[in-house]
């Protein structure tokens, strides 16, 4: 009966299922558990983790240049105050919208095909939040001051402005990265439990044990559980939108031309929205290759994930539109140099590669056989990486380097260093999101067990 | 203090959600009332089956709302009326379009925090030690098998009624639960 089910609702639909028919839960728990527990790790594994090791011993290096010598070591100068630190912080928290995405607002709107790629969507939140929180620690200069920036009673009297985007960043990063973690744990709960059973070696059960606390799927804990889910889907629905309207506001409350502007914060949360779906495909492609899991991340999940991208991807482009009417329609003359500057100026070759990326590149997904064709799928998914990242470039570098004088002019040129922080925190990124797929399970197994068809006698087996 | 009794209950195993179902609330209807049912996931219905209605979650959520939203807000009347006043630009002292964001966000953590506290709490985790796991089998809660528990201290409990009764309801199995 289960089988028949099936094949009709596949008829009916003509998309790739969102779960290869014929698991049961018993056969789900056992294979994504052993990615954990029992299988050996892949070579890939460990070749994958030793690059990003690398690249993290690269960052620590930088970091710990910068502390010792000042940001005197980075590209940033009197008219590009801000370089590539704030690129990446926002390049980076961008990313991490993805994963609050898919587990929040694709949860409130009850789509089951999330469920192959919440967790690590979220695990992908969480350390693209870490990375993207330590670049405006770093650019304060004198680092070990960061502390200043909290409202505390203190011996000298002072206080944060809290008129200052910048301390609401403070507030938003930390209570996004908080928040964040909180509902990826409450997910993990249950499989945690799960490993705990199943683990073979003593070690590891008593590691899972103590951090599934207990859980023992009692009907009342799950209902409070699911509960208390759906709340904290509740509460990082709005959370997510605030938190890169807030950073957008760094900006827009600035009086800078090509800052200024109105249309900042859809347009950033459209923005990360594009690169963090961008940065989910991008993992999850070698991901299901190398793992095996193209019957859990299936076809169906690539397809609905390339339309979000073209669809945030449009919106995007609108956002440039717009920038482009307000400098003509605001008869500004400074944000019509702004914008002149950034199609001509010495900036320009960057602005036209965003353009191709952010704008051009998606557009292959109007087509069914693109959005299901795995190569186009990757190549793109890099692409719009790029170009999102050119995105942050052109905005804080291209308003900077030219001033409302034109005697406080100048360039800004990333640095080594600039470069090695960077690439160092793609390799903490990485280095953290490999140890996450070695020891956590990658996909959620109790909610892969609650999204399989209606319990068959197959499940007796 | 009461004597503890001998075991802590039985355990009958179930193969599907349905049968777990079904048994829960045969249970319910026979009277038994301190008894809880685990899953390998949430089953529709089952918390409502055993007699469980309303949880009081999404109160202290509220509450943890209110308490954020209204500590970012004050916090920042404080700060920037009270203790360190600094005039930017003519504007007012307490210029509450600027706090909005620190209360927005202030209001979604403290939420937040409240949610899985409160709901770590009620549950009564974390938990080290529970007589459920002394059983063996029960390591497939957290798998595939379904099992449904009837509490030695519910009134209604005798060791060989509630046996038959469990095994009335067609289990795979039927378990003594030490403590």
């Amino acid at each position: 009966m289960n089988e028949r089910n099936h094949t009709t609702t596949e008829d009916f639909s003509s998309l790739p299922p969102v779960i290869q028919p014929g698991y049961t839960y018993a056969s789900i728990t056992d294979k994504i558990a052993a990615l954990v527990l029992t299988r050996r790790t892949p070579r890939s594994w460990f070749i994958g983790f030793a690059i990003s090791f690398l690249l993290l011993m690269v960052f620590l290096f930088a970091v710990a240049y910068v502390v010792t010598t000042g940001v005197g070591i980075w590209g940033v100068n009197v008219p590009v105050g801000w370089g590539f630190d704030i690129v990446n912080f926002v390049w980076w928290i961008g990313i991490g919208h993805a994963g609050t995405l898919i587990s929040a607002i694709l949860l409130l709107l009850r789509q089951r095909w999330r469920t192959s790629i919440n967790r690590f969507a979220e695990a992908m939140t969480l350390f693209a939040v870490a990375c993207a929180g330590l670049y405006p620690l770093l650019h304060l200069g004198r680092q070990w001051l960061a502390y200043w920036l909290l409202p505390y009673p203190n011996t000298m009297g002072t206080w944060p402005q809290f008129r200052s985007p910048l301390v609401w960043d403070v507030f938003a990063v930390s209570t996004y990265a908080t928040v964040s973690f909180l509902f990826w744990f409450v997910g993990l709960i249950p499989d945690l439990a799960t490993l705990r059973d199943r683990a073979g070696s003593r070690l590891a059960r008593i590691v899972y044990g103590v951090l599934a606390m207990g859980w023992r799927g009692s009907a009342i804990h799950w209902h409070r559980y699911e509960m208390a889910y759906l709340l904290l889907a509740g509460l990082a629905t709005p959370l997510v939108v605030s938190v890169h309207s807030v950073v957008s506001f760094d900006f827009a409350v600035g009086i800078i031309p090509g800052w200024h502007a109105t249309i900042f914060p859809p347009y950033f949360v459209a923005g990360a929205i594009y690169s963090g779906f961008a940065m989910v495909m991008t993992l999850a492609i070698p991901l299901r290759a190398i793992y095996g899991l193209e019957d859990f991340i299936t076809l169906r999940h690539l397809d609905n994930m390339a339309k979000v991208i073209l669809a945030t991807g449009l919106i995007v482009v609108y956002g440039y539109l717009m920038e482009f009417f307000m400098a003509w329609y605001s008869g500004s003359p400074y944000e019509q140099s702004m914008i002149s500057n950034r199609v001509h100026g010495p900036y320009a070759p960057l602005y036209w590669a965003l353009l191709a990326c952010n704008a051009l590149a998606p557009q292959v997904f109007w087509s069914k056989r693109m959005r299901r064709s795995i190569p186009v799928l990757f190549v793109v998914s890099l692409i719009v990486n790029v170009g999102m990242w050119l995105e942050r470039f052109i905005i804080v570098v291209t308003s900077l380097h030219r001033d409302f004088l034109p005697s406080s002019w100048g360039m800004y040129y990333p640095t080594a260093w600039d470069w090695a922080t960077y690439l160092g925190s793609l390799g903490l990124f990485l280095t953290l999101l490999f140890l996450f797929i070695r020891f956590l399970p990658m996909i959620s197994i109790f909610e892969m067990r609650a999204i399989l068809p209606t319990p068959g006698e197959n499940q007796k087996a | 203090m009461a004597t503890k009794p001998p075991i802590y209950g039985l355990m009958a195993e179930f193969d599907t959600p349905d049968d777990i179902l079904r048994a829960a609330r045969a249970a319910f209807e026979a009277g038994y009332r301190k008894m809880d049912a685990y899953s390998p996931f949430p089953v529709e219905g089952l918390a409502d089956a055993l007699g469980f209605r309303h949880t009081r979650l999404p109160l202290v959520v509220l509450i943890g709302g209110v308490i954020g939203g209204l500590g970012g807000f004050l916090l920042q009347y404080y700060v920037s009326v009270i203790a360190y006043p600094v005039n930017v630009g003519g504007r007012p002292l307490n210029s509450w379009p600027a706090f909005i964001p620190v209360t927005f966000e202030m209001t979604i953590l403290v939420a937040a925090l409240f949610a899985v506290l409160g709901m770590l709490a009620m549950n009564g985790l974390p938990m080290p030690y529970h007589p459920v796991f002394n059983v063996p089998r029960f390591r497939l809660a957290t798998r595939n098998q379904f099992f449904l528990c009837i509490e030695a201290r519910d009134p209604l409990f005798d060791r060989d009624r509630t046996w038959a009764f469990l095994e009335s309801l067609n289990p795979r199995g039927v378990y003594e639960v030490e403590h």
